[in-house]
């Protein structure tokens, strides 16, 4: 009998056709912090295509836009929205700007949500975010 | 492996002239894996039956795969003979939710108001075991289950023997959370059990015009369907829980429908029948 195919946990899944059907941007991760999905409103946040970012481990997504608080610091990634998320498994939420691939600072506002199957089973997190006017002094 | 049909409706029971040739029985498989004791796909009212006749053969080992708890695939199970029995060695497998186990979950059906003898009453000895994310063996058989989009937890099932495989995906929307043409196998709920199998027996409650008012119920279309077997490479597509309201001659089209837009030969297509069985 050939191998099997895989099939993303379930949870992931409706995750990923939630996202697609949203005009909120949503960047989801699996377990490992893995960029499994970001949907069209985050390509165009983040100006840059899912099949471009899709494979991202942590240590990239965390640090390839740039995240800056409002002192213009590097935020890293255990205190942003999302890395928090991965770490704690809790909810987190956060203000930084990133920079776009199509060089564009953005200021956005992240809520990042843990994803469980059941109790213990964590599966990925999900983070929807979204663009603040630009504003000096907050963080 | 040889597989009979015991109830192949969707929803309710629904005896009657217009449902006599595919039957009114909900879903109910028994499976014969080759060395193996007996495999009931579902707990519908079609296992009353097997039940009767399970006891005529002295079955004391079976085994139970319930695909997800709505009442047309558990309603069976308070008249299956075997329980009462405290001879009989159940094994159930289904699924568990993310707040409640198995038999919780099943034991919710086995009280009042809705039944009138608790689960802890049950003579027979039961085993219970979460099949969320599977796989294990049964005597000579492998089998497999994975997390299946429809409403609550619900599972669809893989069995493997003697390098010949069934899939059973009844109660199963995959449409909605992929698209079944372009997005990769990961993403499609359902295609890591159903991928090459022998036989698919898979969901197929409405017709594309019934769908439009029935999104996210749970349920699969003629055209889904169609797109779901081409896609996963199956050999034979049994097509399954048939909605209440549809008659006989609604599910010959239906039938038709499949295959047009599959586009294979007549015979890889059938309608779930009541009685009927199947080798695989």
């Amino acid at each position: 009998m050939a191998e099997r195919p895989h099939q993303r946990n379930l949870v992931l899944i409706l995750a990923r056709a939630f996202a697609a059907q949203l005009a909120t941007a949503v960047f989801l991760v699996d377990a490992e912090g893995t960029v499994i999905y970001y949907n069209e409103a985050a390509e165009q946040l983040l100006a840059r295509k899912f099949i471009e970012g899709a494979g991202m481990p942590a240590e990239e997504w965390s640090t390839v836009f740039r995240p800056r608080d409002a002192e213009g610091r590097t935020v890293p990634l255990q205190s942003l929205a999302l890395g928090t998320t991965m770490l704690k498994r809790e909810p987190a939420h956060d203000i930084v700007t990133i920079l776009g691939a199509d060089g564009v600072d953005r200021r956005i506002e992240v809520a990042a949500f843990p994803l469980f199957a059941h109790t213990e089973d964590f599966v990925g997190a999900i983070a929807l975010f979204w663009q603040l006017p630009d504003r000096e002094g907050e963080r | 492996m040889k597989a009979k049909i015991w109830g192949s409706r969707g929803s309710i029971a629904s005896p009657g002239q217009d449902t006599e040739r595919y039957g009114g029985n909900t879903s109910c498989i028994e499976l014969r894996p080759p060395g193996c004791d007996v495999v009931i796909l579902d707990a519908g009212t079609g296992i009353r039956e097997l039940g009767v006749r399970l006891v005529r053969e002295g079955a004391e080992r079976m085994f139970l795969l319930l695909t997800h708890l709505h009442v047309d695939h558990l309603e069976g199970l308070g008249m299956f003979e075997p329980i009462w029995r405290s001879q009989t060695e159940l094994h159930i497998w289904g699924p568990a939710s993310p707040v409640a186990s198995l038999e919780q979950r099943i034991a919710t059906y086995f009280s009042p108001p809705l039944f009138p003898v608790h689960l802890s009453e049950v003579p027979a000895t039961i085993e219970y075991h979460d099949a969320s994310e599977s796989e294990w063996q049964i005597d000579g058989a492998r089998l497999f289950s994975n997390a299946i989009i429809h409403p609550g937890p619900t599972v669809g099932y893989r069995i493997e023997s003697r390098g010949r495989s069934l899939a059973y995906l009844t109660d199963h929307e995959p449409a909605l959370g992929a698209d079944l043409d372009r997005d990769p196998s990961e993403w499609i709920s359902g295609f890591a059990i159903a991928h090459g199998a022998d036989l698919l027996i898979h969901d197929c409650q409405f017709t594309p015009n019934e769908y439009e008012h029935r999104v996210g119920w749970g349920h699969s279309t003629t055209e889904a369907v169609a797109r779901f077997a081409d896609r996963t490479e199956v050999d034979r597509l049994l097509l399954f829980h048939h909605d209440p309201m549809h008659s006989d001659e609604q599910l010959d089209q239906m039938r038709e429908d499949v295959v047009t837009r599959w586009g294979v030969d007549d015979d890889r297509c059938i309608v779930a029948t009541e009685g009927a069985k199947i080798v695989v």
